[in-house]
């Protein structure tokens, strides 16, 4: 259980990045999840991106819904605050966060439950206004804490653990992202760590919403044969079409990359996203090439991974909000109070 | 019917405008109210108008009321009948010996009028045709040509209403001719053609003193501003949208930086009242004030959030404007009616903090000092309007601030704090005893004070735990909690009766005037009362020693389960049958006379000797 205390030893050769922490400082507490979930290794994905990119773990705020996904942000980065708050409800709370203090990283973490069936109209608004974010669904297909009912993502004709096929049209959370504006869109695959890992660490370089789909087997209840969320079906239908380098300020380029192979997106903090080309006409610049591409593929029964879509020139809600620079969380009483003499003035005006 | 002789009165009276929503009526009504009140007389306007945009009845009342009774009162004394639609009810509304006001363009058959009342014809339409051609400028100048006639009939100083005119259109020169041209149009029709002035009159007086004349939702807003709020999360709901509205206009104005322009607070506008409360949530946890506004069904939808915000202990304030409920209920009609739901919000055990303000000035006041509670106790605090005081003018004192006042920003531990040795951080441990644990804002420091919020059960370091002891624990010191709250908030406010009574009553909110009223209308009957004005839950234990000092107390309030006495019963053990419900819940304002009519009769009845009943 998640109160089990974490032993502290590590070895002394441990790497340690620009800010002198090691991995373990991005850890959380012991996870709960069932051995060989899925969703440890984003989380494990989520700890090394940040480790990468050398964040202060206290910058980050980490929240979620409710589900087995929702408790994962107990399990990485033990020194952020973490809020699982209501189900289907994280991107409210993270949009009233990011309102508050426009300085901290907001990492939401959802479920396919969570955010596409309860949470469904919170998740589209959210990413149609532009909220700063890295909005991550650990997608498996099922509710695995109430023991294996199909999600709103199961495909229609994939198979229950049970045996009951599932008639309904799925919902494919990154056409929706695509199509409400999100600046950043990505799918992986929990169980491709290196595709994973530079995915999150862009995305949480990227000021604008970003959203990744990671398609998460669930070992318990939707890892068998029929499901089109088990670990055998995503690695025999996985189609990536890049994969990307994150290039961080400070780092010289010191991979060659053939001419043509690569398309370079430069973020607005600096940071360069090199996406070497695997399908070689796909555009991670174009939202409608993007859409057009993901329909075709899903039809074919392919699952699409790679970083689908980014606009290097997003905007973010304080942009559209017009706000002042300083969190609004930090504005003292002198700064926000208007005194007696404006009240006198209004009270004059109202005679 | 018998001859009435026509009702003789200056500055104490009730005109009542009939009319059709969306005809532009409301600016002129509006001017003949302000009028009044720059004749130095108080005046106390509603709006009763239907939850629609164009083409159904909506009435505008205006009591003039030379001793401020500024609650409703009932009856009309002068109906200006404009709507067709509603013309035999509106008739038969006038008190006998009242005034008919109406357009006498097409004659109308006797049988349409009343024996008893006098009838004052204006052919309103033959007037504005023969002037203007435009149909929209004919709409809008009738309503302007019949405040004029208005005007000489009541004897209002003409010169008084030009100035209002000319501080609406200050800039626009032509529309200010034009609205004082048909201003005169309509007087100088009334005086060479109708006796002038009739019974009603207006003179005048000294007595609106330094008062001002605003909306409860407006002060409200205001004093979200003044209270430090930057962070509004809402979604549009009759009668709090023009709370939201209110707050971005004041903060338009008071919330800009003066050299980069930009803006030192955030509105948004939620897809729907779970999304609003779950960004005031997300942004109180994050250190900053937030609020939303919403009305009875909003609050139905935020339950789940506002118990989160009860468990995890998180700040939160929710201004709801009632209305008529259940359901959809009269979304345009006032009432008292959510005291239980908010008062119990969420499925478990849950109390939350509501505050009762009675007029504008407290809804100012109320709504900064809801902030300082919210960060101070650490949870939601609802700011419990209503339709009467948020949507209609009223007047009021002076709004007021301190400028030595600071924001209390509750019990947050700082990094500097986190680093003082010995120091032990518990987010739910309390240390001091008041039940009101200490928070950090996140970000705070790299390696201390971090926690995970949850709405599940956890010990007193924030970890996660079903433990029966661990989960008790935290439920009583939540208890405790709420103990502390009860000295925090406004205290009720009591005012003996002038002679030693066994009676006392009990009230809150938009009742207050007309309570006020009452308690001289009951004096007069022989009837004496001590009252206390309830300001917020949890109860004062003032509370509990009232009603113990008195052989019974009438509980008035504005819904039909008597809510409040219900919430006193069940938190002070008070014996039901020491509290007598007064209740009003047809969605009109309250009134002195139906108070002082129920208590009234309750109090004659009383008189009668119950033996001799019983023999018979």
């Amino acid at each position: 259980m998640t109160y089990i205390a974490k032993p502290k030893f590590h070895h002394p050769g441990l790497p340690k990045n620009d800010l002198g922490y090691t991995h373990r400082d991005y850890e959380g507490k012991i996870s709960t999840l069932c051995a060989g979930c899925g969703h440890d290794s984003i989380t494990a994905s989520i700890i090394e991106a940040c480790f990468e990119l050398s964040i202060e773990p206290h910058r980050v705020a980490k929240i979620s819904g409710i589900g087995c996904s929702s408790k994962t942000p107990d399990y990485f980065l033990g020194n952020s605050h973490g809020f699982n708050s209501v189900h289907g409800r994280m991107p409210s709370v993270l949009t009233g966060a990011n309102l508050a203090n426009r300085d901290l990283i907001y990492l939401g973490v959802s479920g396919d439950g969570d955010s596409a069936s309860i949470g469904f109209g919170q998740f589209a608004h959210s990413i149609r206004r532009g909220v700063n974010m890295t909005y991550i669904v650990e997608n498996n297909g099922v509710y695995g804490l109430t023991k294996g009912q199909f999600s709103a993502t199961a495909d229609r004709g994939s198979k229950s653990k049970k045996g009951v096929m599932n008639t309904d049209n799925a919902i494919d959370l990154v056409a929706i992202a695509l199509q409400l504006g999100a600046s950043f869109v990505a799918r992986s695959f929990s169980g491709d760590k290196t595709q994973l890992v530079p995915l999150i660490a862009a995305a949480i370089r990227h000021k604008g919403a970003s959203f990744i789909d990671v398609i998460s087997p669930c070992i318990a209840f939707n890892n068998h044969a029929g499901s089109t969320k088990s670990f055998d079906y995503v690695r025999e239908h996985n189609d990536a079409v890049n994969r990307l380098d994150v290039i961080t300020g400070r780092d010289p380029i010191t991979v060659d990359y053939a001419p043509g192979s690569v398309q370079m997106v430069e973020q607005h903090d600096g940071t360069r996203l090199a996406l070497r080309k695997i399908d070689a006409d796909y555009d991670a610049n174009d939202r409608l090439a993007a859409m057009t591409f993901l329909q075709k593929h899903a039809a074919k029964g392919q699952v699409v991974t790679g970083l689908l879509y980014v606009d290097p020139d997003a905007e973010d809600m304080h942009t559209h909000l017009d706000t002042v620079e300083t969190p609004l969380n930090k504005l003292e009483a002198k700064e926000l109070c208007p005194g007696s003499s404006a009240l006198d003035k209004i009270n004059a005006s109202l005679r | 019917m018998s001859v009435q002789s026509p009702i003789s009165s200056v500055n104490d009276f009730v005109v009542r405008f009939a009319n059709v929503n969306g005809s532009g009526s409301a600016s002129a009504n509006e001017l003949f109210a302000r009028s009044i009140l720059r004749h130095g007389v108080p005046v106390s306007p509603r709006n009763i108008f239907p939850s629609n945009i164009q083409g159904l009845p909506t009435w505008y009342e205006v009591r003039v009321t030379e001793e401020s009774h500024l609650g409703a009162r009932g009856g009309v004394d002068m109906m200006v009948a404009m709507n067709p639609q509603t013309w035999d009810k509106d008739v038969a509304s006038i008190e006998p010996g009242g005034y008919l006001f109406y357009d006498s363009t097409k004659p109308m058959p006797t049988s349409k009028f009343r024996a008893d009342i006098n009838v004052i014809g204006v052919p309103l339409t033959a007037i504005t045709n023969s002037t203007y051609t435009d149909p929209r400028q004919r709409q809008l100048f009738k309503n302007i040509i019949y405040l004029g006639a208005m005007c000489a009939l009541l004897d209002m100083d003409p010169k008084i209403v030009e100035q209002l005119i000319s501080e609406q259109y200050k800039g626009k020169e032509k529309l200010l001719s034009s609205n004082v041209h048909a201003l005169h149009l309509g007087r100088d029709w009334a005086l060479q053609n109708l006796k002038c002035p009739i019974g009603l009159q207006v003179k005048k007086a000294d007595k609106v003193g330094d008062r001002i004349f605003m909306e409860g939702n407006s002060a409200a807003a205001l004093g979200a501003v003044y209270g430090g709020a930057t962070v509004c999360a809402w979604y549009p709901i009759t009668p709090s949208s023009s709370v939201a509205e209110a707050f971005t206009s004041h903060c338009k104005k008071l919330r800009h930086d003066p050299e980069t322009g930009k803006a030192k607070y955030a509105i948004v506008q939620g897809e729907d009242e779970l999304a609003s409360i779950g960004m005031v949530i997300g942004a109180s946890w994050n250190g900053a004030r937030a609020f939303t506004a919403t009305s009875g069904p909003g609050v139905s939808l935020m339950t789940e959030f506002i118990g989160l915000s009860y468990f995890a202990e998180i700040p939160g304030v929710i201004m709801n404007i009632q209305r008529a409920g259940p359901s959809t209920g009269m979304p345009t009609r006032t009432q008292q009616c959510d005291i239980i739901a908010c008062a119990y919000a969420s499925h478990g055990d849950t109390k939350h903090i509501l505050l009762f303000p009675e007029d504008p000035a407290e809804a100012f006041e109320f709504a900064a000092q809801s902030f300082d509670l919210a960060e101070r106790l650490q949870t939601m605090i609802f700011l419990m309007l209503d339709l009467d005081i948020g949507m209609n003018h009223r007047l009021c004192r002076p709004l007021k601030w301190d400028d030595s006042r600071q924001y209390d920003r509750g019990k947050v531990m700082t990094a500097e704090m986190l680093d003082e040795p010995g120091r032990d951080f518990g987010r739910y441990l309390d240390v001091d005893g008041d039940g009101i644990p200490y928070r950090t804002y996140p970000g705070t420091h790299p390696t201390k004070g971090s926690f995970f919020t949850r709405g599940t059960s956890r010990d007193r370091y924030a970890r996660y735990s079903e433990e029966g002891a661990v989960y008790a624990d935290n439920m009583q010191r939540l208890v405790r909690k709420f103990e502390t709250a009860q000295d925090m908030v406004p205290r009720p406010l009591q005012a003996n009766a002038t002679k030693p009574t066994k009676y006392g009553v009990i009230y809150f909110g938009s009742t207050a005037p007309a309570m006020d009223e009452a308690i001289g209308l009951l004096e007069a009957r022989g009837h004496q009362l001590d009252r206390m004005r309830i300001r917020a839950f949890p109860f004062h234990s003032s509370v509990a020693s009232f009603i113990a000092d008195h052989d019974f107390v009438y509980v008035v309030e504005q819904n039909r389960d008597a809510q409040l006495r219900q919430l006193i019963v069940n938190e002070n053990g008070i014996d039901p049958v020491r509290l007598v419900p007064i209740l009003h819940y047809d969605g009109t304002p309250i009134t002195a006379r139906f108070i002082a009519s129920a208590i009234g009769d309750h109090q004659d009845h009383l008189k009668v000797t119950p033996l001799r009943k019983a023999v018979s």
